[in-house]
Formats: structure tokens, sequence, C-alpha cells
């Protein structure tokens, strides 16, 4: 009796180890954990923070152990479907979304609302990973025309309304899909060079609200009370953590309430407050871990589908990291972006997590003979 | 796979792990950029900021603003801020609360009371910056505690504007009360997008004029800009952005006609409604009881709150709008009205009253034994005969009626410009309907229409509505929505917006049957049943007096008010405006378990209209003065 519970007991544990990285769980896992600590930091006055992101998780660690049960093969026909229904959301929310902060993002499904550009930066990828792998081996420029449009138009969708946060997320998954398809560097050259001569032309494009966050992030001082309060009480958290930290709890300028939005997009300055740049430095290590296991994966994916997913979900994570941190410290400009599997919030987890899921099953039926 | 085909491959794959490493190589360079940056701020420059954070910051400090003041409609102020000094606690810088105010204790006097409100407050309030252990300290005590202040770290002394209201109950359900914001008033601020606006704010109005306006009467909180220390204490001030006052409220109400008719009720339960039928403009608006609204000005403490509660005459329930009552015989002039319009009678059309109405095999009472004998329409106002309005409604039916009673917007809300209205009851089928889950008792049984004529049955309707009611029938059709408020004032530049009247339906009434009722109302208070109240009135005037059932009496059983308990004796009810001609205010009262309308309402209904129209102040009864009054007594000494 006891002896056949503990094999069942072994079994179920095995079937639901079954597809999981180990490695990429450990680190996602570690990196959740810093997180929550951060977040417990942050949220000293209402804890039920913390309670709330553990729910988030333990939605987001079940969504990436279904991610891993299904097989590129089956995924990929899920790419056409996914990228028109979130098309379709991005037009309904243009047409009839709520406008929150000024910003037209969020789209009324029931009783609860959501942003159908955070589905984007998981559709997209999927998108143009099925176009180029049904292409095989035979890509050619213009097939490189069309998936730029295919970016193009979600991006443009997002960036009006004003998100240009996350526009630039969804703008960097589509075109590490592109870049790991094989675009010739001559192409990548000669867009690069377009896109510097087009700066200014879309400088006069952007919201002045835009406009000032980039302004100030040249020169802080400009606007100490407004937009560059954000960037001058972040560095100032991170400096002052020094090599090793204030320890944690301790950090003055985030239990002062110094640090806006210190539960989301700016916990890294919680963090890096109060770990100082040890702190930082591990954190660094635990993102090059990911990204690189990523990277690992995509080098053995058995499909041309699940090496582009995987090469630009490792690269996601990647961007992510940099895009936040680089924020926090003051030399990116201020826009939307959670640091990876610590920000406090829902949506951006799941996402991540899925991602996460993508990989460990794209490793799990990778090619088994090395050709 | 042929060959070529292998070597496509091959090549393709080898080009792909190529730029895996170029990416792998890109992260490595971006994530060093990074660590270069973090040891830029954090080795290199980290005693500039390490200083920038433990010595140079900077606090934003909101300045609160002067609430509005709320005046009457002759600008006696009823509502105003006085300042005065709390001891707070500052939760998050004392180790232990319960330490601190038992140390506290020793230097100022701290009672249960004291306490007990401070943990409620701990309890409601989401991350309090700092919460008041007592409040309005006397000078002696400010100067000892000044004295004292470096052995408690984490208390200080607050100036606080307070809201003050010195007629006490007077008109308090008008006014409403002000409660200590809590989480959930923290939750629908930071819905409305003003959270930033309320912060310093501690209180925020409820109930009455005090909810329904919390808009204009807030204000705009100001900012300072303050270096302050690493224990968080202001250094020097940088910046100042003063605080907007919150625009003043100026009432329809007269508080002086209030406090009569407040003084009239004296114990008694009950509401009365006075509304100036050519706007809408509300004059008197009473629920008694009362209850104090400086009680709540610093935080109610929990046993007040227990006793408001708890008291079985209800203080807190605003009888005005929320009380429902059957309307009684105040409901006849409507139903004569209706008779008129819909031509179901004619003023000469006789009944012969013998006392009691017959319909089928039940016998309807009529509340004069014997009868009145010969009735016509104008003596059934007058005498209200029971007989005539129950056989007018049989013929009428029910759909009829209460297709007609919308006309005065009986069974739906006024609109009227306090939060809590209750809706009433105009019967129906329709409604009945609605109402009762069960097949049996949905329908609508004819029977049930013939005390509906008298006011009885399922008519239920608040005072406000009986009072609107009423100046929509002497405004021959015109109804307005009831309104507390005159106009808006901004302090500083003394601009003013008016609440203009705003007509809400307008019944297409012929004139000779309104005047013809009002004719008979007038009746009512020479000869009928008003007459003994109105005795000796020197202005005309129009009524009807209502008693409405507080239990149903079994058919051959007799009301007999000394035989049932104080709270099932009928209550009596009054409607009454005047003057005759061009009627300046119509009234409506209810005094619960009063008895018949004439001998409780009619009275109160008789000082009111003596001290509105003629300034008839009843005696014993001091009444404030306004500024101009209080400097014509000067001049005249």
């Amino acid at each position: 009796m006891a002896l056949e519970s503990s094999f069942t007991l072994r079994r179920v544990g095995v079937r639901l180890s079954e597809g999981i990285d180990q490695t990429l769980l450990l680190v996602i896992l570690t990196l959740s954990v810093l997180g929550l600590a951060a977040l417990y930091s942050a949220s000293y006055e209402s804890p039920v923070r913390v309670l709330n992101q553990l729910a988030n998780l333990a939605v987001a660690f079940a969504a990436m152990w279904i991610a891993a049960q299904i097989p590129p093969q089956t995924l990929m026909r899920f790419a056409v479907p996914a990228y028109v229904v979130g098309l379709a959301f991005l037009v309904a929310v243009a047409l009839f979304g709520d406008v929150v902060n000024g910003a037209r993002r969020w789209l009324h499904v029931g009783v609860t609302r959501f942003q159908p550009s955070e589905m984007m930066k998981l559709a997209l990828p999927l998108m143009l990973a099925w176009y180029f792998h049904r292409k095989e081996s035979a890509i050619r420029l213009r097939d490189f025309v069309l998936a730029a449009l295919l970016v193009a138009v979600p991006v443009l969708l997002i960036a009006r309304q004003p998100d240009l946060g996350t526009a630039a997320l969804v703008a960097a998954a589509g075109f590490y899909v592109i870049f790991f398809a094989g675009i010739s560097w001559r192409v990548l050259v000669v867009v690069a060079v377009l896109g510097a001569a087009s700066v200014y032309p879309l400088w006069t494009h952007l919201h002045d609200y835009q406009k000032k966050r980039v302004l100030t992030l040249l020169d802080p001082t400009t606007d100490p009370l407004g937009a560059g309060y954000h960037i001058i009480q972040s560095t100032i958290a991170v400096g002052s953590g020094g090599l090793s930290g204030k320890g944690w709890l301790n950090g003055t300028q985030s239990h002062l309430e110094f640090i806006p939005e210190r539960h989301t997009d700016f916990i890294f300055a919680v963090f890096s407050e109060e770990f100082g740049l040890i702190g930082n430095v591990v954190l660094l290590i635990l993102y090059s871990l990911l990204i690189g296991r990523g990277l690992v994966i995509a080098s053995g994916a058995a499909t041309i589908f699940a090496r582009l997913m995987a090469g630009a979900i490792a690269l996601m994570f990647f961007t992510y990291a940099f895009v936040n941190m680089g924020m926090v410290s003051g030399i990116l400009p201020v826009v939307g972006v959670p640091l990876p599997f610590l920000s406090y919030g829902g949506t951006a987890l799941l996402t991540l997590f899925i991602g996460a899921g993508i990989l460990m099953s794209v490793q799990r039926h990778r090619k088994l003979v090395q050709t | 796979m042929s060959f070529q085909e292998l070597r496509n491959y091959e090549r393709e794959l080898h080009q792909f792990h190529l730029r895996l490493a170029v990416a792998g190589a890109a992260v490595l360079i971006a994530f060093t950029l990074l660590v270069g940056r973090f040891v830029f701020l954090q080795v290199v420059q980290h005693d500039v900021y390490a200083s920038k954070a433990e010595d140079n910051r900077i606090s934003i400090v909101p300045i609160p603003p002067n609430r509005g003041l709320i005046v009457d409609r002759n600008g006696i102020v009823i509502a105003r801020n006085y300042s005065g000094y709390t001891l707070d606690i500052f939760p998050r810088r004392v180790n232990s609360v319960e330490r601190t105010i038992n140390e506290l204790s020793e230097l100022i006097e701290i009672t249960p009371r004291d306490r007990a409100r401070f943990r409620k407050v701990m309890i409601e309030t989401r991350n309090p910056e700092s919460v008041p252990i007592r409040s309005r300290l006397t000078d002696e005590e400010v100067a000892k505690f000044a004295v004292n202040r470096y052995r408690y770290e984490g208390v200080e002394i607050k100036a606080r504007l307070f809201r003050q209201y010195p007629y006490a109950e007077v008109a308090s359900h008008a006014i409403g009360y002000m409660g200590r914001i809590d989480a959930r008033d923290q939750t629908h601020l930071e819905e409305e997008g003003v959270d930033a606006n309320y912060r310093g704010t501690d209180f925020i109005g409820r109930t009455g004029v005090e909810g329904s306006y919390e808009d204009e009467l807030h204000g705009t909180t100001g900012f300072e800009q303050v270096e302050i220390d690493a224990a968080g204490r202001g250094i020097r001030t940088l910046s100042r952005t003063p605080s907007k006052s919150g625009n003043n409220v100026a009432l329809t109400l007269d508080i002086r006609l209030q406090q009569v008719a407040e003084a009239a009720f004296g114990e008694r339960r009950g509401a009365l409604v006075a509304i100036e039928p050519a706007t809408g403009g509300v004059l008197a608006f009473v629920s008694k009881p009362g209850f104090d609204p400086n009680l709540f000005v610093d935080g109610i403490d929990p046993q007040s709150w227990a006793e408001l509660n708890s008291n079985p005459d209800l203080p807190l329930n605003n009888r005005a709008v929320a009380g429902v009552y059957p309307p009684g015989s105040t409901f006849k002039p409507y139903m004569a009205m209706a008779a008129l319009e819909l031509g179901k009678r004619t003023p000469r059309y006789t009944i012969n009253d013998p006392g009691y109405y017959v319909f089928g095999d039940r016998r309807f009472r009529d509340s004069k034994p014997g009868g009145n004998g010969v009735v016509d329409l104008y003596k059934s106002i007058v005498v209200s005969s029971d007989t005539y309005y129950y056989q007018l409604a049989n013929d009428m039916g029910i759909d009829a009626i209460a297709g007609f009673m919308k006309n005065f917007g009986f069974g739906s809300r006024t609109g009227i410009d306090v939060q809590g209205e209750a809706a009433g009851v105009l019967p129906s089928p329709e409604w009945k309907q609605a109402r009762f889950r069960d097949p049996r008792q949905q329908k609508w049984f004819p029977g049930e229409t013939i005390s509906i004529g008298i006011g009885q049955g399922y008519n239920a309707y608040t005072p406000i509505q009986l009072a609107q009611a009423l100046a929509t029938l002497v405004n021959g059709g015109a109804m307005y929505r009831p309104h507390l408020v005159a106009h808006i004032e901004d302090p500083r530049s003394g601009d003013r917006r008016y609440i203009e009247p705003e007509l809400v339906r307008q019944a297409p009434l012929k004139k000779d049957n309104v005047e013809f009722v009002k004719r008979a109302m007038a009746g009512v208070n020479k000869d009928g049943t008003g007459a003994r109240a109105f005795a000796g009135a020197q202005y005309t005037s129009g009524g009807k007096t209502g008693t409405a059932q507080v239990i149903a009496m079994k058919q051959n059983e007799k009301y007999d008010e000394a035989k049932v308990s104080e709270r099932h004796r009928d209550h009596s009810l009054f409607i009454a405006f005047a003057p005759l001609e061009s009627p300046k205010i119509a009234l409506a009262v209810v005094v619960e378990n009063g008895g018949f309308g004439a001998r409780a309402a009619a009275p109160i209904a008789r000082t009111v209209l003596d001290y509105f129209l003629l300034g008839k102040t009843p005696k014993g009864l001091v009444l404030p003065q306004t500024d101009d009054e209080v400097e014509d007594d000067r001049e005249s000494d």
C-alpha cells in the first residue's frame, strides 16, 4: 500500500517534471525569489502585494508548464490565428479601448480588461518564425520585406496608443526573428543608416511627454519634479547602494517613498539600493545564464521554426533586462518595461513564463542526432 | 536529401550558429556596459549619491485647503472651520504605539474614548502617516507638550482645521456629516483620479450637502517643497504652491425656519419638507431625531457611533428622503385632480355617504361612523370623506390612478441633491408583478384598488415626494427638481454659480381644475379637518390632513388609540401651502405615530407657515441673526 502510493507519487513527479529544463527552472526560480524579496521591501506598507505576486507566480508557473508540454509542431498551428486575433484586438483598442493615464491601451472583455499589446510580444515572433519556417531555405529579400511589414503594422498600432516601450519590445522581438532567419548584413547596415536618418522626422511625431523623457535623460536636472524625478531618484537609489548595498529592508530611497512605481518598473532601484553592486552583478549573471541557456537551446533546435522562436525568446529576455536596468540607472529613457521575473504584475510574468515554457518545449524536442 | 540540399542546410545552420554567437557577444557587451555604469554609480560616485540620499532629500508636503463654508439662504453660516491643535502619533517613527500612548498619558489626559478612537482609525486607514491620539488640545496642553517634546520621538502637535456646526443638531440631515477617509474612500478617490488632491486631507463629506457637494467644498491642495534630513524632519522650505480654498455653498434652506420647524416637533419623530414651488428650492428639511454632526469632526469615537446606531429612534436615518409613509388622506386632493382631469367626476356630482362602502362581500369603513351624508367633490376634501374616494378609486381603476399620479412624481425619486433617496411605491399591477415572487401574490385584485383611493394600501412615499407633489399641484402641473443648494461661490473672486430651477415635467392640468382643488384645500383650513389648527390665521392657505395606518385593522375591529402601543399608532400627516393665490411655500409634515393628522402634524405646519409668512417666532425660541441684522442692531443702539 505505502509502496504503491510512493510509486504513484514518483510517477506524478516524473510526469510533472517531464519537459521541464532544469537549468532554466533553477535560474527562473532564483530570479523569482529575489523579486519577492525586493517586492517585500518595496511594499512594507501593504504586504498583500507579496501574496498577490505569489498568486501571479503560481499562475505563471502553471502556464509555463503547459507551454512546455506543447510540441513546437503544434505551437506552429497557433501562429497565424494568434497573430490575426492579436492584430484585431489592437485595432479594437484603437477604436474603443479604455484610456488610462492618457494612453489608450486597455480593452474590456466581459468583466476584465487586458492589454492586447502584451499578447503581441509572443504572437509576432510566432508568426514570423512560422512564415520563415514555411519558406524553408528559399528565403529571399522580398520575404524579409513582407516580414518587416508584419512587424510594422502591430508596432505602429501600439506606438500610437501611445506605448513606446511596448512598441520597442515588440519591434525588437520581430527583429530578432528576422535577424536569425538570416537577413544579410548588407541590408541590415542599409536599414540602420536609413533608421538613423529618420530620427529627426520621427522626433517631430513623438508626444510631448515622450520627447520630455528623452530630453530629461540627457539632462535630468532640467525637470527635477516632473519627468526628471524618476531618473534622479532612481539613480540616487542605485548610487547610494554602493558596493554591498544598504541591506535588505534598509533602503531609504524606497522606504521614504522617493522612488515612484517602486513595485513595478522601478523595482530594480529598490533591489540595487539594498543589495549594491554585488547584488547587481549576481542579477546580471543570472540573466546571462538564462539568455545563454536560451541561445544554446536555439542552437540545438530541430526545426527552423523552433530555433527562430528560441533565439528570439532568449534575446527578448535580454532586451527586457537591459532596457529596464538601463533606464533605472539612467542610461536609457524611461519606458514602461518591467524587469523580467522580478517586477510586480501578472500580465508581464505570464508572457515571460510562457516564453520560458516554449524554450523548454524546444529543448525537449531538439535534434537527437547531430548532423 | 540531395548533396546540394545538404550543403545548403549545413551552410544555413552554420550561419545561424554564427548569428547566435554574435547575439551572445552583443549580450555580453551590453551587460558589461551595465556593469560599467553600476561601478560608476555605486563605487566611483558612491559618496556623492550616498550623501544625496542621506541628507539632501526633498519632500513634498501637501497643504490641505480650507473647506468651503455652508451658509443658509440669508447668509448665516451653518458649517465653518476653526483651527485647533491635535496631538499626532507617527506610527512608522515609534517603536511601540501602545507604549508611546502610555507615556503620553502621564503628561496629557488621554481618555479610554481617545484610545478607542485611535485604534479605530489605525484599523480603518491605509498606511496612515500620522494619527491623532488627542484633538482640541487646550493652550495649556500645547505648552506642556512643547516643553517635553524632546522626550517623545514620533509624536508631534499639528495645527489643523476642524469642521464646526454652530447649530449642532439643527438641519443635521440636510448638512450631513464628515468622516475620516478610510481604505474604501481611498480606493474610490484613486479610481476617480483625485487621490493626489486629497493628500493631507483627513476627512471627507459623507452625507447631506457635505457629501453631495464634496467636490465643490474640498478645494485644491497646495504643495510645499521642503528639504528634510535623514529622520524626515523639515529643514527649510524651497518653494510653495498655496492651496485654493473650497467653494462656499449657499443653501436655499432658511436655518431660522428650520429651527422653528424642528422646535415644533419637540421630541417627536418625523419629517418635514418645505419647498418654494416656483423654483424647487428646499426651505426647510427636517428629519427628527437628528444628530450632532460635531461628533464626527475629529473621527467619531466607537461608543458614540454605537449609540447612534443602536438608538431605536434611528437618528441617522434621513426620514425626509429615505423614510416611506402611506400618504393617507393627503392623497385625496390628487385623486380629486385625477377625477376631474380624466372626466370621472364633475364638481356637482354627489354621493350618499352612509359611513361605509361595499365592494363584493367586503365593507370598507369610513373614518366617520355614520358617514357624512350627501357629499360632493368639494366636501369630500374638506371633511375627508373616505366613502367618496373608495367609490372613485373603484370607478377609475388602478391603471388610471397609477398613470395619473406619475404627473406628481409619486413613486419615483425626485433627484434632490442629497444622497440616499428612496423611490417609494406607486402601486400598480406592474409593480405588484415585479414585487412578489409567488404567482398568487403577483395578481392585482380589484379590491386592492379601493384603499389606494384614500392613500392606504401599498401606497408609500417619502416626505420629499409629498412636498414635491404639492408644489407641482399648486404650480398647475409644473414640477421642479427639489434642491438644497441655491448657489456656489468662489471665496476669492466672489463669482457665483446659481443652481437654475430645473423643470422636470409639465403635467397638462386644466387651470379650472387646479383652482377647484386649491379652493377645496383652502376649505379644509377654514371649515374642515384643518380648521382648528388654522383658526385665526392672518393669511390664506390650503391644507389636507392625513392619517396613515401603521398596522392593519381587522374588518370589524375599531381603532382605539389607547389600546395600541405607541409604535403602532397611526402616523399623522399634513400637507399645506400658502398663500392661496400665489403660493410661496408648499410643505409636507409627517409625525410618526402622532395619531390623527389634524392633531399632531397640522399645528406644526401652522407654526412653520406663521413664521415663514408673518415672522412670528414661537415663544422661548431665540433665532440666529445675519451679519447685516447684527450690524443694524448695533447702529440702532
